[in-house]
C-alpha cells in the first residue's frame, strides 16, 4: 500500500548539508506495523515528516526518491493538494510530545473536529463534526468524553493528551499512522495502555502502521518487521523474530546486545563510539568507526544491500559487506 | 474572578489617590494663578482676598484633603477661564478624544497585524524586509511631524482631507493616521516574533500533519495565540492614546480633552488640568484592567478561577 524507494531528505544549513534521510525503501501493507528503530539523530523521525512532505522548513527538502501510496506518488505533490488530500486524510502521525502538541488556546473538541472539518465532506458543518469529534474521543477511551470536548488542553493529563492526539491522528480514518515515539513521554503504566490502543484503533482501521521508537521492547511486542536506521539508512530490515533471534548488521547486533535483560548477570555491553557528526559521515559504510568488524573495503566503499533468506518464505535486507 | 476584579479595582484606586497627590503637588509648584486672573490693577489685598476665596492660602496638607475629598466625588472646581465645572468641562470632550484613539488604534492595527503577520510567515522576505524599515521610521519619527507632513501634502496640497477639526470621517482620517503611526512598529515586531515562535511549535507540526489549510493554520490556530502579548500592547498604546494624544489634538485642532488641557496649562487653569490628568489616570487604570480580564478569553491558561 505504502511504498517508500530511495528517498533523500536533505537539511540545507549554512554549516553543510545534513543527509538526514539517505536512501532509505521500505514498503508498508494494510495492517502491518513495521518498526522504525535507531539512535536520535539517525534519520527516524525525519522519515516520518518526509512521508507527510513536512520535512523542516525552510532548511529540509526532499530531494529524491518516490513515495507511492495506494498508487499516488507524492514526491513532487504541490503544498495545496497534499493538505487537501494526504495529510490527515490518508497519513496521519501521532507526535512525539503530547505536552506540547495540542494548541493551547483551542478546546480540545474543537482541534479533533478540525481535520474533520478539513477532510470529510459531511464533517463541514461545525455541529456535527463536533458530534464525530467526541466519537473518537470516545473510541480512544476518553471518559466522558462529551463534556471534556469543552475542556482545553491544559486541564489533561500527559496521557489523556495522547490519546487526544491520536484522536486527531486517527479522526478521518488514514491508511497510514505514523507514531513517532508515541510513549517516550509517558509513564510506564500509561504507556502500556496507550500501545493496547494504537493496536486496537490498527486493528480497527487496518491502518499501516509506521512505529517510530528508540526502544527496542516497545517494538518487539508492537511490531511484524523492523526496519533499523543508522545515519539516514537502513542498515537491516527483517521479520521481527528473526532480528532478535539472528540480528545480521554490527549494528543491529550491538543495538540487541545492550538491552539489559532479567536473569543475566552479565555486565551490559555498549557500542563503542558515537553517532557520526550529521554534517561529514565516515567515507564508506556510515558505522565502520565503530564496527569491530570493519575492513578496508568498509572504510571507502558504502556497502550494497543484499537480500538474505531467514526461511519460511521470509527474507531479510542487510546493508554490510560482511553478507555482500 | 468576583475576588481578583475587586482586588484590581481597589489596586487602581490606590493609583488614581497617588496621581491625585501628583497634580495637586505639581501645581502648587508651577506658579500663582491669581497672577493670571485679576487685572494688572489689583492690589495686594485683592490677591489675599482671592487667594482665601480659592483656598491658596492654607498648608498643603488641608488643601489636599478638601481637594481629594471633592475629587472622588468628581468634583475639581470650576473653571478659572471658562467659569464652569471642570470635571464637565473635560466629560464634554471625552467623546471626540475617544473617537479619535478608537480611530488610531484601528489604524494601527489594521497595519500591524497583517504586516507582522506576514512578516513572520514570509521570513526574510520583501515583505519581512520593508515591514523593519517601516518599523524603524515609525519609532524614530515623531506622530506630530507626521501629521504636519500629512497635512501638508494631503490636506494642503492635494486637498483631499480637510486639515483640522472635527466634523465627519474625513476630519478623522489624518489625526488618526498621525496617532495610530507610532503603535504600528512595535505592534509590527511584537507580532512578527512571537508569530515566529508559534509557527515553529509542535502543536502547528501537529495542525500540519493533519491536513488543515495554511491559510487557516497561520490566521487562525497560530493568530489565536500569538493575541496575548499584541492585546498587552493594545492596552498600553490604547491607554497612551486617549490619555496622552495631547501634541496630535494640538496640530490638528481637534476639540479632545488633550488640546482642552494644553490650553489649561497655559491659562494656569488649574482645576481644568487636574480634571484632565485624573480622567487619564482612570481611564489608564481601566484599560488596563480591561486587558487584564482580556487575557483569559485569549488563553484559558491564564483564567482567573
Amino acid at each position: 500500500m505504502l511504498e517508500v524507494q530511495d528517498l533523500k531528505t536533505h537539511l540545507f544549513l549554512k554549516r553543510g548539508v545534513v543527509r538526514a534521510v539517505d536512501g532509505v525503501s521500505f514498503d508498508l501493507a494494510g495492517g502491518e506495523t513495521l518498526g522504525l528503530i535507531g539512535e536520535s539523530g539517525s534519520g527516524k523521525t525525519m522519515t516520518g515528516l518526509s512521508l507527510l512532505g513536512l520535512p523542516p522548513k525552510p532548511a529540509g527538502r526532499i530531494v529524491a526518491g518516490s513515495i507511492r501510496l495506494g498508487g499516488t506518488e507524492l514526491v513532487g505533490m504541490g503544498e495545496e493538494e497534499l493538505a487537501a488530500d494526504v495529510r490527515g486524510s490518508r497519513i496521519a502521525m501521532i507526535s512525539q510530545d503530547p505536552m506540547t502538541s495540542l494548541n493551547p488556546v483551542f478546546t480540545v473538541g474543537s482541534q479533533v473536529a478540525a481535520p474533520i472539518r478539513a477532510h470529510v465532506a459531511d464533517g463541514n458543518a461545525r455541529g456535527a463534526a463536533l458530534d464525530m469529534a467526541v466519537r473518537e474521543l470516545d473510541r480512544v477511551r476518553v471518559p466522558s468524553a462529551s463534556a471534556r470536548a469543552r475542556d482545553y488542553p491544559h486541564q489533561f493529563s500527559g496521557g489523556m493528551r495522547q490519546r487526544v492526539v491520536a484522536a486527531m491522528a486517527i479522526a478521518c480514518q488514514p491508511e497510514v499512522l505514523i507514531a513517532d515515539e508515541p510513549t517516550s513521554a509517558l509513564d510506564v503504566t500509561i504507556q502500556v495502555q496507550l500501545m493496547d490502543l494504537i493496536e486496537r484503533i490498527q486493528g480497527d482501521t487496518g491502518a499501516g502502521l509506521l512505529f517510530i521508537t528508540h526502544d527496542l521492547g516497545v517494538a518487539a511486542s508492537l511490531c511484524h518487521r523492523i526496519a533499523v536506521m543508522y545515519a539516514g539508512r537502513i542498515v537491516e530490515l527483517a521479520e521481527v523474530e528473526a532480528l532478535y533471534r539472528d540480528p545480521r548488521h554490527p549494528y543491529s547486533q550491538g543495538l540487541l546486545a545492550s538491552v539489559p535483560r532479567l536473569g543475566q548477570r552479565k555486565r551490559l555491553t555498549s557500542i563503542p563510539g558515537n553517532p557520526p557528526n550529521p554534517l561529514s559521515l565516515p567515507t564508506g559504510c556510515a558505522f565502520h568507526p565503530r564496527c569491530p568488524h570493519a575492513t578496508d573495503q568498509c572504510r571507502n566503499e558504502a556497502p550494497p544491500e543484499v537480500t538474505l533468506n531467514d526461511g519460511d518464505g521470509q527474507s531479510r535486507r542487510v546493508a554490510c559487506w560482511l553478507e555482500a | 474572578m468576583k475576588v481578583y476584579v475587586l482586588k484590581r479595582i481597589a489596586q487602581g484606586l490606590v493609583a488614581i489617590v497617588g496621581a491625585l497627590l501628583i497634580v495637586f503637588v505639581a501645581q502648587r509648584l508651577s506658579g500663582d494663578p491669581v497672577a493670571l486672573m485679576l487685572p494688572m490693577d489689583a492690589g495686594e489685598e485683592d490677591f489675599a482676598a482671592m487667594r482665601s476665596a480659592l483656598g491658596l492660602d492654607k498648608p498643603l496638607p488641608l488643601p489636599f484633603g478638601i481637594f481629594l475629598g471633592n475629587a472622588l466625588q468628581g468634583d475639581f472646581g470650576q473653571s478659572y477661564q471658562w467659569n464652569a465645572p471642570a470635571m464637565q468641562l473635560i466629560l464634554e470632550r471625552l467623546p471626540a478624544t475617544l473617537e479619535l484613539a478608537m480611530a488610531g488604534l484601528v489604524f494601527a492595527l489594521l497595519l500591524a497585524v497583517p504586516l507582522g503577520v506576514l512578516s513572520a510567515v514570509h521570513r526574510g522576505g520583501a515583505i519581512d524586509r520593508a515591514g523593519k524599515i517601516f518599523a524603524m521610521l515609525g519609532q524614530a519619527v515623531p506622530g506630530f511631524w507626521i501629521g504636519l507632513l500629512l497635512i501638508l501634502f494631503i490636506a494642503v496640497e492635494l486637498q483631499w482631507l480637510p486639515a483640522f477639526g472635527r466634523g465627519d470621517l474625513s476630519h478623522l482620517l489624518l489625526p488618526a493616521i498621525a496617532l495610530g503611526w507610532y503603535p504600528v512598529a512595535a505592534m509590527t515586531r511584537t507580532l512578527r516574533s512571537s508569530m515566529l515562535d508559534i509557527l515553529e511549535s509542535d502543536y502547528i507540526r501537529m495542525e500540519r500533519a493533519i491536513g488543515l489549510p495554511e491559510r487557516a493554520i497561520v490566521w487562525r490556530y497560530a493568530l489565536r495565540n500569538a493575541m496575548a502579548p499584541l492585546a498587552t500592547m493594545i492596552g498600553v498604546y490604547f491607554a497612551n492614546m486617549l490619555g496622552g494624544a495631547f501634541v496630535i489634538e494640538v496640530v490638528f485642532a481637534w476639540p479632545g480633552v488633550g488640546r482642552t488641557v494644553v490650553e489649561a496649562v497655559f491659562a494656569r487653569d488649574f482645576p481644568v488640568v487636574q480634571a484632565g490628568v485624573v480622567l487619564s489616570a482612570v481611564v489608564f487604570v481601566a484599560v488596563n484592567l480591561l486587558v487584564d480580564l482580556s487575557y483569559g478569553f485569549i488563553d484559558p491558561r491564564i483564567r482567573h478561577d
